[in-house]
């Protein structure tokens, strides 16, 4: 479904992503796993037409998604939550789940996705009116996956839903996106906690400094050693 | 009743820079740059309304509707030409691109229009009504500039914060990466507030030549200058801000310039606002730029 090949992506003079190559499969979750700075929300920004690559393409069903400018890549069915949840502070809740649905024109199928979101975050339906910026942590990582889940995704770009939570919400965060996984959308996850994101997924890169240096089943990385070493703890 | 003379009549200035500094403040808010051209829109909107009223003889309606028009088309041709190509380019640049705007816009002026002083028609109203056995005397121009003050704060608000595209502007202001993620047009989203703040300068022109009936191309530079004042005195990018701080420094000016010194007024509304500054440097209803891990 999505397929990204030979990517190279620049700051200036610094080459951040060196030629990466990945492919996501229909209904699946993969997950790209690397330490800070290894590039990995510069990948997600690339195929989000946040950031242009040097070179390399982006292939969504076999089209190259490269030249589409940022606005027009959430009406394809890629959808990105990203990293340090980005969500409107002072917007409300509501708001902000339909800002998620910005580019769609079906009314009642919005109404409809956004009872959807309240079902699978509860959280969320008590505070419909509350500005955003005043949730909790966790909160706002709900509600960046909501308005996310809005755009109706056929993939969606989830950078670092971990970051900053607890443990008890972090695992409450992975169940919630093997739900949506189960609900038909397409996972690429981000993530520095790689134990969580191996756990669940069914395919997975370790990017380091700009280059994917390995790659298998979430399981099989969860049992290499040159993983447990650099990224479990030992 | 002299006092209550002065303040209302600086509440009408006010009401003047308030609507100038929307312009001012939604820019900065979304496109995050001083429009230093701003107080020349206003310029052009004096002129044409001028050439459409007495030139063209185009009823008063027409000629208001004409120069919205033409200032929200330059706005919006303005933010094209020159200022989108440095959308990356470091905001010093837009800065110094802004102020050359405005000179631009101030010689095509006087290349057009000559660089004499033309009259203004009375293009609004003209009479007032009297209270307290006529102690009292507020002209019909300085309710309607009110009015319509209050008027366009009540509309804008709601357009902010109730419409799709409202919203979306909203968004832009508090993140272009995100808002982008949502599928909003970042171009877009900036042409319309130039649009808006524009066409807002239009009617800021007419009510303020109306006041002060004399046409130069150097029209819109010390209003502009007073608004974007009065925007950062309010704190810039805040739409209630624009309207607070232009308020109150048009009834500061007014009444300066009554008891004080007629001389020193402008010296003492800049000294006001260079100590609310010093003591809240974000501006009177200014945000502190909150970031939550």
């Amino acid at each position: 479904m999505l397929k990204v090949n030979d990517l190279v992506v620049r700051y200036g003079m610094i080459e951040a992503i060196k030629g990466i190559s990945f492919e996501v499969d229909d209904g699946q979750i993969v997950t790209l796993i690397g330490a800070n700075g290894a590039g990995k929300t510069t990948t997600m920004h690339t195929i989000s037409g946040l950031l242009k690559p040097y070179s390399g393409e982006i292939l969504l069903d076999d089209k190259d998604i490269t030249k589409v400018p940022a606005h027009k890549i959430v009406e394809l069915g890629i959808a990105q939550c990203p990293e340090r949840r980005r969500i409107f502070a002072s917007q409300s809740v509501e708001d902000n789940l339909l800002l998620g649905a910005y580019s769609r024109k079906d009314k009642e199928e919005i109404r409809k996705d956004l009872d959807g979101v309240y079902a699978l975050f509860p959280h969320l339906k008590d505070r419909t009116t509350q500005l955003a910026g005043t949730l909790s942590g966790g909160e706002q990582q709900m509600l960046a996956m909501g308005r996310a889940l809005m755009a109706k995704p056929r993939i969606m770009l989830l950078d670092e839903p971990s970051m900053g939570l607890s443990p008890l919400l972090v695992k409450e965060i992975f169940a919630i996106i093997k739900d949506i996984n189960k609900q038909g959308v397409t996972i690429l996850l981000v993530e520095q906690n790689a134990r969580m994101a191996l756990g669940i997924a069914d395919k997975a890169y370790v990017i380091e400094t700009g280059k994917i240096v390995m790659s298998g089943t979430g399981q099989e990385l969860l049992e290499s050693t040159d993983v447990r070493k650099a990224y479990l703890g030992g | 009743m002299t006092f209550l003379t002065y303040l209302i009549s600086g509440l009408a200035l006010g009401s003047v820079y308030a609507i100038i500094a929307l312009g001012y403040t939604m820019v900065y808010g979304i496109a995050k740059m001083l429009n230093f051209a701003h107080g020349d829109i206003i310029m052009a909107g004096g002129y044409a309304a001028f050439y459409a009223y007495t030139r063209f003889g185009l009823p008063a309606g027409i000629s208001i509707l004409l120069s919205i028009l033409t200032c929200t088309v330059l706005g919006v041709i303005i933010e094209r030409l020159a200022y989108k190509p440095l959308r990356q380019a470091s905001s010093l640049s837009v800065l110094i691109t802004a102020i050359g705007v405005s000179y631009f816009l101030q010689n095509s002026a006087q290349l057009l229009f000559g660089s004499d002083t033309k009259i203004f028609p009375s293009i609004l109203t003209e009479g007032s009504l009297r209270f307290f056995d006529g102690k009292l005397i507020v002209s019909y121009l300085t309710l309607i500039t009110i009015l319509t003050c209050i008027v366009i704060m009540i509309g804008l608000t709601l357009f902010i914060n109730k419409t799709k595209i409202g919203k979306a502007m909203r968004a832009c202001a508090e993140d272009k990466e995100a808002a982008q993620l949502m599928g909003i047009n970042i171009d877009t989203t900036i042409s319309i507030t130039f649009a808006i703040g524009s066409g807002l300068a239009a009617i800021a022109a007419i009510l303020l030549c109306s006041t002060y009936p004399s046409l130069s191309p150097s029209l819109g530079s010390m209003p502009g200058i007073k608004a974007f004042t009065a925007a950062v005195f309010g704190g810039i990018g805040s739409i209630p801000g624009a309207l607070l701080g232009g308020i109150l420094l048009g009834i500061i000016e007014n009444l300066t310039k009554a008891y004080i010194s007629t001389q020193l007024s402008d010296a003492i509304v800049f000294a006001v606002l260079i100590i609310v500054l010093l003591i809240k440097p974000t501006g009177l209803l200014g945000k502190k730029e909150n970031v939550k891990v």
